[in-house]
Parts: C-alpha cells; structure tokens; sequence
C-alpha cells in the first residue's frame, strides 16, 4: 500500500478514504475499519509477516508487518492479538509511512562552527564518550544527564539505567514518562506499594459501566473505546464521559457530565461521601484490607526551580475520614464544580450499587494535574471502599500513554528515583542491582536527583553541561518551552540528540545520532496491562542508523565501562533482556521468558507456572496472594491498601481579569505527540495539517473571532498564534480553550505553565491562565 | 478523473447487502465498518459523465438508506 504513493492518483484516493473515515468517525466515536488494513496491498504471495506491537500509544495493538523485497510494504492488526484482535486506528495502519520521509536522519551530524556536518557513526560516537568523560573529570559525574523515554525500548532503558546508576554512578536519568505516567505511579505506589493496574483488557467485556475521568478515549485510545462500544451495543454497558471539555468520546457516550477544571478533586470526594453516607460501603472488605491514611496539604506547586517536597503519611481512622468528607457534601461540591448534586449522586449510585461492575478509565486528565497523584489515590478509593477491584469487570484501569511507559520507564525504571526493580533511596534494592549489574553497591547514589523539569531546569542554571535525549522531543513536549529552549541553546550545555527525524530538539544539538525506527531493531515494549511484547528487526535501516541500545553500549564501552556491557551486537536485545528478567523473578512480577514471547502476540506479567495474571491481587486468579484471605495487597508491608484523605486544592493559576480563559491542551487521534512521526505520514498530516484553538462558540461570538481566524493565545510564560476553531472537533466549555500539542510550528507549551504535583513531579498540562488577542 | 468518497448507511440489517451490491461496481472500491453499520465508498471514474452515472447506481440499491458525500478531487487522466 505503500509504494503506490510514488502515483499521486493513488495518494489522492487515500485522501478521499481518510476524509471519509475522519468523517465517520465524527458520526461514531471509535469507529473502525479493519479491511483498509488489507487494500493494496500487493497480492503476489511472497509478502512475509512479521509480528509486532503498534509504535505509538500504550494501548499496545499487535501488529502484522508485511515485508516483500526487504521492505515494510504494509500493516495490519494481528488478529492473534487479545488487544485488538485484528483491529488497528488509522495512525496504526499508516505508521511505517513515515520511514520514507525525505528528511530521515540517516547519518550523524556533528556541528563545526555552527554547521551540521555528516560524520561517521563511530566517530561521532567517540566524540560523545569523550565529551561526557571530559565533563565529568571537570565537573562531577551529577554534570551529566540523559533524558530518555516511554517510547523507548525496554532493552534502550535498561542500559541507560545501567550505564547511569551502575556505570556512572549518578541518577541523573529520567524519561519523559514523567510528563505523563509518574502520577498513576505515584498513586499505585502510595495506595497499593506496587505499580500498574491490578486488572486487564478483559475487563472491558464485563464491566456494566465505564466511567471515564478526563479522558477522550475516542481519539486517544481508540481501539479500547471500541472494544467499550462493542459492549455498549451489543449488551447495554454504559459509558459515562466525565471531563471538562466535549470531545469525540462524550459524543459516543451514554452521558456526559463537564466538570470546572481541578474540582475532580472535590467531586470524587463527594461521591466517596455518598457511598459511606448511603451505607453503599463494603465494610466487610473494607474491615479486612483497608488501611486510612492522610498526607501533608497544601504543598505547593513546584514553580520555583529545586523545589522539594516529602509527603509525612499518617494513619487515621474511619471516623476521622468520615468527619473529613462532610466537607464534601454534593450540595456544597456542586457550588463550585459546576457538577449538579443530581449528577454527583449518580455518579456515586454507579459505584455503590454492588450489582453494577464498574470500570473507572483516566490517563492524561487525571494524571496531568497538581493534584495528580492525590487524583489517583481519589479514583482507588472509590473502588476501595466498594470492593470493587480485582475482579472482572470491577477495575480501576489507569490508561498509559505511551507504548512502553509501562515496560521501560515504569517496570525497568528510567525515572531518576527508580531501579529496575525498587527504588534507589532502599538499599536493598540497590544491593540487588549492584548484584545483578556486577558493580560496587556504593556506585549507586542512594538520593534521586532531576526528574523531567528540575533536569531542564539545571541545564537552563548551568548546573548540567552534558545531557543526551534518546526517543523523545522535549522542546516540543515540555511546559514552558519558553524558558526550556533557550536554555538548552546556551553554550554551558553539550546536547546530544538522538532520533529518527529532525526536531526542534535536534536543532539545538551538538551532536545528532540517527536511530534506528521500530521495525528497524529488534525490541520489547510493556503495554497498559502488564503486556510485554517482543519483536524481532523486520527491515534494515537506511544509512548509519543505529539502535539507541547499541548506541549507549559504545559510548559506555568508549568511556572504559565495557567489561558492564558484554553483549554481542546481532544478539544483544536477547541477552539484556535475559539479564534484567532476574531482578523481576518471583510470583509478584515474574516475566515470560523470551522464547515465550517470542512465540505469543505479548504477555502479562506476573507470568507464573506458564501462566498470566490477569487479576492481582485476589487470590481466585493470583498466585503471589499468600494472606489466607480472599484479597492480599502484598505490595504493602501488612497486605493492606490504602484509602487516602485528600482534600480539593486550587491550580496554581486560574483565571482573572488579565487571562480571563483556562488553557487546556491535549492531542488529537491523527498525531502521535510531538508530530515527528506522524507529521511526516502524508495522510495523517493532510487530514490534520496543523493546530488550532477550541473555543466555545459564545467566547467566540464575545471575542469576534470566526472560524480559522488567526488569534494570540498569550499567557504569562509566551504566546502562541493559531488559526480558531469553532464547533468542529471538540467543544470546550465556556470561559476555556483547547490546543492540540503536535504541531511544532505552533508551540503551545511556551504558553503553558511548568507547575507540577509535588508527589510524582509531573506537569499540569491541562490548566493555566490564558488571554486571547486577534493576530 | 473524478475521486469522491462517501459514507453509505445501510437501512437496519442490511449491511450485507449493501456491501454486495457495492461490489459489482468496477469503479468503486469499499470499506466497510468493523463496528458500526456504515460502509465508505471511494469512486475513481475517468470523466465527468461516468461519475454521475455510478453516484446514480449507488443511490439506486435498495439497501442504502443514505449516501453522502464527504469529499471531492478531480485528477488530470495522466496523474
């Protein structure tokens, strides 16, 4: 399907099908068309499919790649795959378009006075080794960082955690999964004591509701939401759209209810209210696996730079948690969430009545929030106090975004805090490490170091002279590029990018590695459901591109740490990821080896006996539950979870007489991010060409602004100009605005405010104070 | 060289029939929904005329209960 795109013909009858399922998809969210997957695709018999998760979200759809001649000629679902079970979206089926992009970066390019000049791979490579061993003999091993991501493989995570922290000795390491999973982590971890979703897909096709926080799944995930609607058809299961912003997911809803950014807060605790209040409660589970715990308040935002913050739990009692919601009463939340008390007690029957099944569904709403990990804690105990978790169909499902934020960032542990398993402040968990890494335990520092913002941060300061980003576009994908851009430009800092595209990341780099695509290397990725999948290279890449894994073994080896990284280059995915399975090994995370994955279209971890978990916790599905009881928190010390008191805190910035508008951003379904790939996959970027500003049609009647009129979305960080859109994709509700993020001609993020939940450290994309002026 | 697309809805239970009515047509190529009763119709006829003619025929099968058009290109021949 791909090589016809040389024939314009052939390119324009693309473009009239993707108009047509873009306006189909308008009509019927999560809409999907499997049979465009199989039309043209060249029918001569000697195309050889390889398996493979899709590249882009975290849903983790399995791919079937055609190759013919040593070629990607085409893409399909694989129907083998219990994700999508032959389904694909329409940036899945059109991702290895953009491999033929004219501007692929296929050699390295290094900058001689102020020029890029092509330089062998080897040789650029040298220089990199040398300049980070350099800085480091000059100014400390914490002057040097890397910035990777939830894009990158898992083997590319593990050697950056090892070459850093094992190698290095410095965790200076964190990913750009922080900007969009370090909150749901945060909550696991503060609720449960271990990370990622007790449930699985399989609850979608038993749950009776689906109550989506904050979340357009329609573009965002939009095989999930198909498999909801598939339920919502075929056997009455209801979806209930609860955001601050009309989108093509309310559209596919049984009901949708608009919330005043930031008092979700407030509104989970109502409904938590009502469930106690109308003795909806499951005191017997309640009684036997629920602890009461309370945080510090009113912490900050993160806003000035070596912002710290270490939360002080303490236990409190049912009582004292009871006295707490009264402050939360649907007729006082109803005041300021603009949540009517009718709606608020509907909302709470759902998850009281102990014959609906409920599956409550988040990902960036709640995740990108000040509040973010009290959100999360907010969402569990509703479940909590209901019972309804681990089994079937009752499932709080924290959605991830990006394909591997679970698998590498999360499970072998990108984030400055993180070790493949554990953290780095226990030193158990640095014992094993160090064990397993074959280095000095003291080697690992035992204090984290920069998450995402305070590491741009430190560079802007001067305080880190050399940083390395692998698979991620942060100029573009960080709040407040306004500052952020500037600083990596200044001389104090030695950027190196790698990447497969030219960004406006790269374009500030020192040094440019061309990396090899997805289907070029052989890798693994974790999926939103504890799925790991693997695949094996499919094509060649072009040039000197190279695997970042490999990448990070040269520069490691460069700088004396070779002994660490004994793996072969042909065989090396094979033998880090035989390494890393032992730091999981055990009922509670054990992973499938690789022979088995090998084999299947992905598999959930804990893989115990030959057999998946679908359900942890609840000892009917999950061997690591050892309490005697029916359900065993074990990722807490007394087999516990934790129900939380949190109050409704404001945003840090809302609204006034100066920036009368919230700003919400988000993303759209033809865009993955940033745009690097999928701006360079000509349908989707016909069908989506460039970003705008949502208003509600009465802002713009107020304003005088008309549809695709060019206006200033200016805030106290920068401004932004952007063609207005009204009444076409989504609806924001009045007195807000909405900005897609992909598109790095209009940068949104120098407007956006780089406030963070003091817990997990992740932005708050969704929230800041805007004013919006006619260009 | 016209190339135009529609959405084709089916009258209720007749997504089959559709689809097959659709498919005798040479000019015409389809993709039907997997989850939704809704078909895409993508027309590539070589003048004017002839486009007519087949937006013609598609309205005539008795299973469509509603073709509209989504979009509209015309290509030179030689393209």
């Amino acid at each position: 399907m791909y090589t016809s795109l040389s024939n314009r013909r052939s390119f324009i009858k693309k473009m009239a099908t993707l108009s047509a399922m873009t306006a189909a998809a308008t009509m019927f969210p999560g809409i999907l068309f499997a049979e465009e997957q199989e039309k043209n695709i060249p029918d001569n018999g000697d195309i050889d499919w390889k398996k493979g998760p899709c590249r882009f979200c975290g849903v983790g759809c399995g791919i079937l790649v055609g190759v013919q001649d040593g070629k990607a000629v085409a893409v399909k679902g694989d129907p083998k795959s219990s994700v999508n079970k032959g389904l694909l979206c329409v940036k899945g089926y059109h991702q290895i378009m953009c491999t033929q992009a004219a501007d692929r970066l296929e050699y390295a390019l290094v900058k001689k006075n102020g020029t890029y000049v092509k330089t062998p791979i080897n040789e650029a490579l040298d220089i990199v080794a040398n300049k980070m061993k350099s800085t480091i003999e000059k100014h400390g091993k914490d002057s040097v960082a890397m910035y990777t991501s939830g894009q990158s493989t898992i083997p590319e995570g593990y050697v950056a955690s090892k070459f850093m922290k094992g190698a290095i000795g410095t965790n200076n390491l964190d990913c750009n999964a922080r900007l969009c999973m370090a909150s749901a982590v945060a909550g696991f971890l503060t609720t449960f004591g271990a990370d990622e979703p007790m449930g699985c897909y399989e609850d979608i096709e038993h749950a009776d509701y689906f109550i989506t926080w904050g979340n357009n799944m329609a573009e965002m995930h939009p095989v999930l939401f198909s498999r909801m609607l598939e339920q919502k058809h075929s056997r009455g299961a209801k979806i209930i759209d609860f955001a601050t912003r009309t989108s093509r997911s309310s559209m596919g809803s049984t009901k949708s209810i608009l919330f005043e950014p930031q008092t979700d807060l407030a509104v989970a605790n109502a409904i938590c209210y009502e469930i106690i209040n109308n003795g909806w409660m499951n005191k017997k589970f309640v009684e036997e696996h629920i602890n009461f715990s309370k945080g510090l308040t009113k912490m900050g935002y993160g806003l000035e730079d070596n912002y710290k913050f270490k939360d002080k739990p303490s236990k409190i009692s049912f009582e004292d948690y009871k006295t707490f919601l009264n402050d939360y009463t649907p007729k006082k939340v109803a005041k300021y969430s603009k949540v009517s008390v009718k709606d608020i007690k509907f909302l709470a029957s759902i998850y009281g009545d102990p014959n609906i099944k409920v599956m409550s569904l988040w990902c960036m709403g709640v995740n990108q929030h000040t509040r973010g990990t009290w959100m999360n804690n907010l969402i569990y105990n509703m479940h909590l106090l209901t019972g309804k978790i681990s089994q079937p169909g009752n499932s709080p499902f924290s959605l991830t975004g990006q394909p591997s934020a679970c698998g590498t960032a999360r499970e072998v542990g990108t984030f400055t805090h993180k070790l493949p398993k554990g953290v780095v402040m226990n030193e158990k968990h640095r014992k094993l490490a160090a064990k397993i890494w074959k280095v000095p335990y003291e080697r690992i520092p035992s204090k984290p170091t920069y998450h995402a913002t305070e590491m741009f941060r430190a560079v802007d300061r001067g305080d880190i002279k050399f940083i390395w980003t692998q698979v991620t576009n942060p100029l573009v994908s960080l709040p407040k590029t306004s500052r952020y851009r500037p600083g990596m430009e200044k001389d104090s800092c030695f950027v190196v990018v790698s990447d497969v595209f030219p960004t406006p990341t790269s374009d500030v780099a020192d040094v440019i590695l061309p990396a090899s695509w997805h289907i070029e290397k052989s890798g693994l990725y974790g999926n939103s459901e504890r799925r790991t999948q693997h695949w094996d290279q499919m094509v060649e890449g072009p040039g000197d591109t190279t695997p970042d894994a490999w990448m990070t073994i040269e520069v490691a080896k460069r700088m004396g740490y070779g002994d660490l990284f004994p793996y072969s280059k042909e065989n090396h995915v094979e033998e880090i990821y035989n390494e890393y399975r032992q730091f999981h090994e055990g009922a509670k995370h054990g992973m499938a080896p690789l022979d088995v994955l090998k084999e299947k279209s992905g598999v959930i971890w804990p893989y115990v006996n030959g057999k998946s978990t679908q359900w942890r916790f609840n000892a009917q599905y999950d061997p690591a539950c050892d309490n005697g009881k029916d359900f065993h928190f074990y990722g807490k010390p007394d087999g516990k979870a934790i129900i939380w008191q949190r109050p409704f805190e404001p945003a840090p910035e809302k609204p006034d007489n100066e920036y009368p508008f919230w700003l919400n951003t988000g993303r759209v379904v033809e865009h993955w991010h940033t745009g690097s790939m999928t701006r360079r996959i000509p349908v989707l970027h016909k069908a989506m060409p460039n970003a705008y500003v949502e208003f509600h049609p009465d802002d713009a009647k107020a304003l005088g602004v008309s549809n695709g009129q060019n206006v200033k979305v200016i805030s106290r960080r920068g401004e932004c100009t952007l063609p207005a859109s009204i009444n076409e994709r989504g609806l924001p509700t009045k007195g807000q605005v909405f900005v897609p993020f992909f598109d790095e001609n209009m940068l949104i993020n120098d407007v956006t405010i780089d406030a963070f939940c003091p817990i997990s450290k992740e932005p708050d994309y969704k929230k800041c104070a805007v004013r919006i002026e006619k260009a | 060289m016209p190339i135009k697309s529609y959405l084709a809805h089916p009258h209720e239970g007749q997504k089959e029939e559709l689809i097959n009515a659709l498919k005798a047509f040479e000019d015409c190529d389809i993709i039907p929904a997997k989850n939704q009763d809704l078909v895409i119709v993508v027309t590539d006829t070589p003048t004017q005329q002839e486009d007519d003619l087949i937006k013609e025929k598609i309205e005539a099968i008795d299973s469509l209960r509603l073709l509209a058009m989504v979009s509209g290109f015309n290509t030179p021949q030689n393209d």
